[in-house]
């Protein structure tokens, strides 16, 4: 165990070890983001946003960059591809491109590439790189723009529209522990254009690692995008993610994040209304057990009028596991007509679970509806005897009860092989069988 | 509309003015002999002056909190008169020994005390800025057992009970502004309730801040013993002035076994002017302990005063079937600011609490619920129903809910609701095709918004409070 000065430290030296050969303007980012990281530090409980989560155990590790791929046979990767491994798809391997393992046919109109080449080079798009994700003020989006390695860059051209989603694959599968990795994805949908992204992270051994990709997401006018992301990361894994979003007139972002893995995991999903009419819709679903935490934060900033946003997450809480949920809801005051709703359901199925639940509706302009509600609550006695008096045993009514609570939630995932696959999961899970991640 | 939105806005508050008593007051600052100086005053015995003292030293090792979403220019704490007591104070017989000064104030504010003793049968401890100078119906609760008299009296006549009690449920070391009103508290009202006893009727004071520059530090312990019943009312208005007033209160209220406490608020004090210039920080700490098992505490709030509001009325579920409410509705209107809501903490088992919350923000004013529902690994079947609105009127207020929800036990069931609203077109609409006008409609639509916490209000407050309600909102409507 080392102080989080001296994980701090341990950043710096390993930034200082990044090699030279990037654009200026690159290094200057990344300076940037360093800067700020070591300002900021590792956030602590005292900071509002990180109330409910200590990050000690990841700032009492000293965590390497990861400078190389491990080798992955693609039969590894089988029962991760939702039984669709025709979609296009990206796989990074400790946070860099595995090219064997990917496969993007060209299209006309939509540009898949990883960034690294245009880090060198600087052709990546300066007006969106680390513009929409804010490393001022967001510790570990500070340090993934210090230290971020490779990922994808998506641009769908406008009015193109794609009809197979987009599959990017984050495994680590480094043999040795405390290998880190920093994944940085920018996806552009220009106007009208519409296209589905999934994100997939898992880990292939029990090895202690760390996470920290950052997405950064600018929808065009009228542009859809449906952005799911399955995080699956091995049991003594640490995962500290951001999706951030930028929407501009008549947009429509739907973004479902599913939290199953990890010891410890934090997702940030944030999005900012920007254009009028626009919407979102963020849900999610995290199911733990054992010691694991889990921790999501949304953030909807209506920042025109006439938005509206939509937000279910629902958590199931096992063992003695630790589940958090703070969605805050922004209404700025020229931000007339919102229209916002939000709901966190937790449903605890052990003693010893623990949840934390903060909904948080910020409102600076009157003509608006807004709601939240949450729950916490375990099974509801009279639906368990109700089911039971059908001729029901008492794990089946469990079994039934807990998996129509999540399915509620997951039949909203837009993509149906993603859907089937974590239905399917869920239910494993609910019934004690090993968590597969493939459809049946 | 906006015209007459615009005239009721402008109303100028109604209780602002001053009172022409010859003031008793100690030097400005703060420090050591100051606190002993305001225990002198009051010829307190020594264990409170150390009590006080042990909360001035914890104090100095604190720092000011402010985590709060509101904002205020820095309090200079040593710029302060922190006792000041009308010259009047000896022991008075009969109310008509009263100053008859003091008298037309509290006639200005409506609320005689004669008059109220005639017709609503309320025993009235009113405090006129620091000092108790009326206590009524006294020897009708001395017939029960009933002690009901003020913080200075207690401490002199029931040191057993005060000894027994005070800082039980807020230490002198809970935050900043409850170890400050610890060291410098200069009266407030204390009620016991013994065994069995039933209160037969409401008991109430009521608070005004008199003397130019004097933070008023109430502060008030209710026991309720094993099987007792009380109703408190605390109702406040303040007169006007430029320079801003620091109101630090405590209350503490203790239920016992089979015990309960009802402790309803109405709060307008001076709010500053229509640009936030002078106005009252109210910054309060009231908690209550339900201690025993089946015990009840249930707070009923109408905040419609105040330049800022920052008070979050709290009951620790300690006792097994305890049950903890909290019914509040705030009111901002021109740059007042409210951060206010409630703590529920539950420990004991099948312990429940029901939080209603309405927050309607006007004007330029920021109207922030900030509440916690915490479930302790023990209470097995705990509950918690919350529900807090908020309507906006106009588009430069703001509204704000930060509930935080934490549970540890998998037999609770917390369940939390808010929404937020404007007074739709439609039904100021519908009110003035009825016949009434637009500024009736705003009345009769926000009294509607309010209905199920002024239900909880005791009648004669109900109707204050509506009153209260609708001179607060008067013209923000356009």
């Amino acid at each position: 165990m080392t102080q989080p000065e001296t994980a701090v430290a341990h950043y710096l030296e390993a930034f200082d070890g990044i090699d030279g050969g990037e654009a200026d303007r690159i290094r200057e980012l990344r300076r940037a983001g360093m800067d700020r990281f070591v300002a900021l530090g590792f956030p602590t409980m005292k900071n509002e946003d990180w109330h409910y989560t200590s990050v000690a155990p990841i700032a009492t590790r000293s965590f390497d960059r990861t400078s190389f791929p491990s080798t992955v046979p693609s039969t590894d990767l089988d029962p991760f591809l939702f039984d669709s491994p025709e979609w296009p798809r990206l796989v990074f391997v400790d946070g860099w491109l595995a090219p064997e393992l990917s496969n993007v046919p060209p299209r006309a109109g939509i540009d898949v590439s990883n960034l690294r080449p245009s880090l060198v080079d600087g052709s990546v798009d300066a007006a969106l790189l680390g513009t929409i994700a804010d490393h001022d003020t967001v510790g570990f989006t500070a340090l993934n723009t210090a230290l971020m390695q490779d990922g994808a860059v998506i641009r769908i051209g406008a009015n193109v529209e794609l009809e197979t989603p987009i599959h990017l694959v984050f495994v680590s599968a480094q043999p040795v522990p405390l290998a880190a990795s920093f994944p940085r994805n920018l996806v552009v949908l220009e106007r009208g254009a519409r296209a589905s992204v999934i994100e997939s992270y898992f880990g292939l051994r029990d090895e202690s690692y760390l996470t920290v990709p950052v997405t950064e997401i600018s929808l065009g006018e009228g542009a859809r995008l449906e952005h799911v992301k399955v995080q699956n990361e091995s049991a003594v894994a640490f995962h500290v993610g951001t999706i951030e979003a930028v929407q501009q007139r008549g947009s429509e972002l739907h973004s479902f994040s599913y939290a199953a893995g990890a010891e410890l995991s934090r997702t940030n999903v944030y999005t900012v209304l920007n254009g009028p009419g626009s919407s979102c819709t963020l849900n999610g679903m995290y199911m733990v057990s054992g010691v694991q935490h889990v921790d999501h934060q949304t953030r909807i900033v209506h920042a025109q009028p006439n938005t509206t946003s939509r937000e279910i997450y629902k958590g199931i809480l096992d063992g003695r596991s630790h589940g958090v949920f703070n969605g805050k809801v922004y209404v700025r005051p020229e931000a007339q007509k919102t229209d916002g709703k939000q709901s966190n359901n937790n449903l605890l199925l052990s003693d010893h679970a623990r949840v934390d639940t903060k909904p948080q509706l910020e409102i600076f302009a009157d003509d608006v509806k807004c709601t939240h509600g949450a729950t916490v609550g375990r099974l509801d006695e009279v639906a368990l005897f109700y089911m039971k008096s059908r001729g029901l045993d008492a794990e089946q009514a469990r079994t039934l009860l807990i998996y129509a609570f999540a399915a509620d939630v997951l039949e909203t995932i837009p993509v149906k092989p993603v859907r089937d696959a974590l239905e399917a999961a869920v239910f494993a899970r609910v019934r004690g069988e090993e968590l597969q991640l493939t459809s049946e | 509309m906006s015209t007459a939105i615009e005239s009721l806005v402008n109303r100028e508050y109604q209780y602002g003015f001053v009172t022409d008593v010859e003031a008793d007051t100690i030097p400005r600052g703060l420090n050591e002999d100051i606190v002993r100086a305001i225990a002198a005053k009051k010829n307190e015995p020594e264990w409170m002056v150390e009590w006080r003292l042990k909360a001035y030293r914890r104090w100095l090792t604190m720092t000011e909190p402010h985590w709060s979403n509101v904002s205020y220019p820095a309090i200079d704490y040593q710029d302060m008169i922190y006792y000041s007591a009308p010259k009047s104070v000896k022991p008075l017989a009969s109310l008509d020994e009263v100053d008859p000064e003091l008298l037309r104030t509290y006639e200005k504010l409506g609320i005689s005390l004669t008059e109220q003793k005639m017709l609503a049968g309320v025993a009235v401890d009113a405090i006129f800025d620091s000092v108790s100078v009326g206590t009524t119906f006294k020897e009708e609760l001395g017939k029960q057992g009933i002690i009901f008299c003020s913080f200075g009296e207690a401490i002199q006549n029931h040191p057993d009970l005060v000894q027994k009690y005070l800082g039980t449920v807020v230490p002198h070391s809970d935050n900043f502004f409850a170890a400050l009103n610890a060291a410098v508290f200069s009266d407030g009202s204390f009620c016991y309730v013994p065994k069995g006893v039933k209160c037969p009727m409401e008991l109430s004071t009521y608070f005004r801040i008199n003397a130019a520059d004097t933070g008023q530090f109430e502060r008030t312990l209710i026991i309720a013993d094993e099987g007792a019943s009380v109703s408190y009312l605390e109702g406040c208005t303040a007169p006007k002035r430029s320079g801003n007033q620091l109101h630090a209160a405590v209350v503490e209220l203790v239920a016992l076994d089979n015990a309960s406490i009802k402790y309803s608020t109405v709060q307008n004090w001076y709010a500053g002017d229509a640009e936030g210039v002078g106005g009252i920080y109210n910054f309060v700490t009231k908690r209550g302990k339900c201690v025993g098992v089946n015990s009840k505490i249930s707070w009923t709030q109408v905040e419609t005063g105040s330049a800022i509001t920052w008070k979050y009325p709290s009951v620790i579920l300690q006792g097994d079937n305890s049950t903890g409410e909290f019914y509040s509705v705030a009111v901002v209107n021109n740059r007042q600011q409210a951060d206010t809501g409630t703590k529920m903490i539950h420990i004991g088992k099948n312990t429940k609490s029901t939080i209603i919350s309405k927050g309607i923000s006007a004007g330029r004013g920021n109207n922030s619920y900030r509440g916690q529902v915490k479930v302790m690994p023990r209470a097995t079947g705990a509950r918690n129903y919350t529900q807090c609105d908020s309507m906006l009127i106009g588009n430069e207020c703001g509204a704000h809910t930060f509930p935080y929800i934490e549970v540890q036990n998998d037999s609770a069931i917390v369940e939390h609701e808010a929404s937020t609203s404007k007074i739709g077109e439609d039904q100021i609409f519908y009110c003035k095709q009825r016949g009434l006008n637009a500024e009736h409609a705003i009345s009769i639509i926000v009294s509607g918004f309010c209905k199920e916490v002024f239900q909880n209000l005791p009648m004669e407050f109900a109707v204050e409070a509506q009153q209260l309600l609708g001179i607060s909102l008067e013209g923000s409507v356009g």
